[in-house]
């Protein structure tokens, strides 16, 4: 094959799969009203998700802050400007670092799994043996995980920005002499100045995490439907599962910024 | 009755189905024998609707299955029972839920009433035993047996058999050919069964017919097949055949 038809075959492909999995999104929603059935699954899903997560998310946001807090803070020191460090920090973890932060762990530890999971069933026919008895896979398979991850993701993502902005204090008193009671302060001063009960740093972080959730989900489950060819085609999903919601993490982290702060301001 | 006339169907680079005709009369068993990768589990997949063919029609009890809807295949498949090669069961539910999951999924029959029928076709399987193990820690003979209970759990009209006996000893395998036999006799299921193996052939088949080049080349009753002098039925049901 020549290079271009092989570029072109390439590109199709992902046009193809970039669609079937929007469609997959869309068949999800749609299935939404037998979500009580499923009710029992998707609570083991997001204990699961939770859980398996929460320890390791915990660990990276604490010192996420903390890294947040040093190298802000060194400049800071310059300008003699340390005592809005508690602030920037917060804003930085509640806009913008926790949702990532969390995100990212979710695709790689959950999203992988569930790739795997998924296309193991698709490849020793588990999925066309659900088809024949005619329980749709997305009401049966897919629908428990978005929910459970749209619905564990903000949650995780509270207590990241919490811990990461914990971690930052710690290292504003100990190598930058913010004390606590100055830094805290600064915090709740950053995340209460418009006097609203659910700041607009804090429901935007949140409102990403939410889509974050459900797209690390439907790209994992997307991944694990598609794979075929054994092993190798398990390995293959699972590795685009964790590629692509990174990716639209990222990409979707921009665009909601870009509309809750260009846009709408 | 189950009709397919001139089904093609081409995966990839190679025509696996290449104008497939054959009919299977309502109460009837008909064994697809062919060699591997011959197309066998390919017809089954068009007959349940999984694959539609390139060219040529599939009818089931009348309807024409590859223009169904999805809802319309529902329907069709809750009336169907499959057994997959492998049981194909899911691995994080027990047999005994396994076996239930049609039932749970598309009838209002109480728990208990549930348990009973799911107790029932365990027990005619042989596999009472095993109801409450998870399908990773049975062997590969017992799955595929629980694999066929949660097959003809619902009481289908049709069921299509996929090497029913694959991996199974002699024993086991002749308990599963007089069950597929009496669920024949018994309930007048319409049957498809792919296998390789003769005794299965002849002892649950009223019919055989051997795929070769995507479609049947020698057809006709287990008396006249065992009789052929066709290459491809002395083959597979000659005297050396298994």
């Amino acid at each position: 094959m020549n290079p271009f038809a092989k570029t072109g075959a390439s590109i199709r492909q992902r046009i193809d799969d970039a669609g079937w999995t929007f469609d997959l999104l869309v068949r999800a929603v749609a299935a939404l009203p037998k979500l009580p059935r499923r009710l029992r699954f998707t609570l083991d899903v997001a204990y699961n998700a939770g859980v398996r997560t929460l320890p390791v998310t915990m660990i990276v946001a604490a010192f996420a802050g903390a890294i947040l807090a040093m190298q802000t803070g060194i400049e800071l020191r310059r300008f003699g400007d340390t005592a809005v460090l508690g602030s920037i920090t917060a804003l930085s973890m509640c806009r913008e670092m926790g949702p990532f932060i969390t995100g990212v762990i979710l695709a790689a530890t959950i999203g992988s799994a569930i790739a795997a999971e998924l296309g193991t069933m698709k490849v020793s026919d588990e999925i066309s043996a659900l088809e024949v008895m005619s329980v749709d896979p997305v009401n049966y398979l897919v629908l428990p995980r978005v929910v459970a991850l749209a619905v564990m993701c903000p949650m995780l993502t509270l207590f990241s920005n919490l811990v990461g902005i914990a971690g930052g204090s710690v290292i504003a008193d100990q190598n930058l002499g913010v004390s606590q009671t100055l830094f805290w302060n600064s915090v709740q001063e950053s995340l209460t100045s418009t006097g609203k009960l659910l700041p607009k740093e804090l429901y935007v972080g949140l409102f990403k995490a939410f889509v974050f959730g459900i797209v690390i989900a439907v790209v994992s489950c997307g991944a694990g439907l598609r794979a075929r060819g054994g092993a190798l085609g398990v390995g293959l999903g699972v590795q685009a599962a964790v590629r692509n919601s990174v990716l639209l993490i990222i990409v979707l982290g921009f665009i909601i910024t870009w509309f809750f702060y260009f846009l709408t301001t | 009755m189950i009709a397919l006339n001139g089904v093609r169907k081409r995966l990839g680079d190679r025509q696996i189905l290449d104008g497939l005709t054959f009919e299977v009369p309502d109460g009837m068993n008909y064994v697809l024998m062919g060699p591997s990768g011959s197309g066998k589990s390919v017809t089954l997949k068009h007959v349940i609707g999984i694959l539609a063919p390139d060219e040529g029609s599939v009818h089931v009890d009348g309807l024409d299955v590859p223009s169904m809807d999805q809802r319309q295949l529902m329907d069709l498949r809750k009336r169907m029972g499959y057994l997959f090669q492998n049981g194909a069961l899911i691995n994080w539910l027990t047999v005994a839920d396994n076996v239930a999951l049609p039932l749970r999924e598309h009838t209002r029959l109480s728990k208990g009433e549930v348990q009973d029928r799911v107790q029932e076709v365990l027990g005619m399987v042989g596999l009472a035993h095993a109801a409450a193990q998870f399908p990773p820690e049975i062997s590969g003979g017992m799955k595929l047996r629980a694999g066929l209970a949660r097959a003809l759990v619902t009481k289908p009209e049709y069921v299509l058999y996929d090497e029913p006996n694959a991996g199974l000893d002699p024993i086991i395998s002749h308990q599963i050919h007089e069950l597929i036999v009496e669920v024949r006799e018994r309930l007048g299921v319409t049957g498809v069964i792919v296998t390789h193996s003769r005794a299965c052939a002849t002892h649950c088949g009223d019919r055989i017919g051997i795929l070769e080049n995507g479609r049947i080349a020698v057809e006709g009753t287990v008396a006249e097949m065992t009789a052929s002098t066709h290459p491809l039925a002395r083959a597979f049901l000659g005297g050396g055949a298994d």
